[in-house]
């Protein structure tokens, strides 16, 4: 219990400082914080395979893309223009509402269930991939033909065109 | 160590989302934006595997990993959309980008 409170503040407090953070890059590095937080969520929750997906893709993989192109543009701060005034304050009382809603609705109910201490075997890699490659097989194989397409827009996107045309 | 009710993880993963819903809200680099998103989709991800481990069911899991693979997919597009707005508007101020026309 005391490992999970420690967790829940560390993961809000780095949430909030990508949301409060004015250089792009310090918010960036905050979600990386964040993730990890959340990884080890996952190995408190009996999931170690998902947890080391998440170091891996998220926290690698997703941020350095991330970091890249924050580098590349040059953008990392932008300087303020007041366009937004009276939506701001709103959307922060709208979201103090949903959450205060959303806990005491949770509160306010029989629990769900409990989480022990997780059983060996459950998560566990093999576990995993004996699932998927037998019942989810045909969403695996969907997964490969999305990322093909996602690799080729990328490409088509950022791509110059070669026809003399600067753009 | 005893054990948490899964309501605590809902409700850590109700107040993730929340934030990540507020970034969108309130941020107008666009990168800031996208990466609220992130959180957004992280916290979908834990109340995923937290329903996962107190019912013992590994399909949670399972959904989990697609997720993942959805949102790396949505990253690379999404920032090559981002790369291409910047070349034509030389900013990444979603306010600027109220015009269609490249």
């Amino acid at each position: 219990m005391t490992v999970f409170i420690i967790l829940a503040l560390v993961a809000i407090i780095t949430a909030l400082g990508m949301l409060i953070s004015r250089n792009a890059v310090y918010s960036a590095l905050f979600l990386v914080l964040n993730f990890a937080t959340v990884a080890v969520f996952y190995l408190l929750l009996g999931a170690p395979f998902i947890a080391i997906t998440q170091v891996t893709v998220y926290a690698g993989a997703i941020m350095v893309l991330f970091l890249f192109v924050i580098m590349l543009l040059g953008t990392d701060e932008l300087e303020d223009t007041d366009n937004l005034t009276w939506q701001r304050p709103l959307a922060i009382g709208l979201a103090v509402v949903l959450v205060v809603e959303g806990i005491y609705l949770m509160l306010s109910q029989n629990t769900l269930g409990f989480i022990t201490t997780p059983s060996e075997d459950l998560g566990s890699p093999q576990a995993i991939g004996d699932m998927l490659f037998s019942k989810y097989l045909l969403p695996f194989e969907a997964t490969s033909i999305l990322l093909l397409v996602a690799m080729v827009g990328a490409i088509v996107l950022t791509v110059k065109n070669k026809k003399g045309e600067q753009s | 160590m005893n054990a948490v009710p899964v309501n605590y993880y809902i409700i850590l993963s109700a107040i993730l989302f929340t934030i990540g819903a507020l970034g969108v809200l309130i941020r107008r680099n666009a990168l800031v934006i996208f990466m609220s998103i992130e959180l957004m989709l992280n916290a979908a991800n834990l109340a995923l595997v937290a329903f996962s481990s107190a019912n013992a069911q590994l399909d949670g899991q399972i959904f989990v990993f697609f997720i993942m693979t959805v949102a790396a997919a949505e990253v690379a597009v999404g920032l090559a959309l981002i790369v291409a707005v910047f070349r034509t508007k030389k900013s990444i101020d979603v306010d600027q980008i109220n015009v269609l026309k490249g």
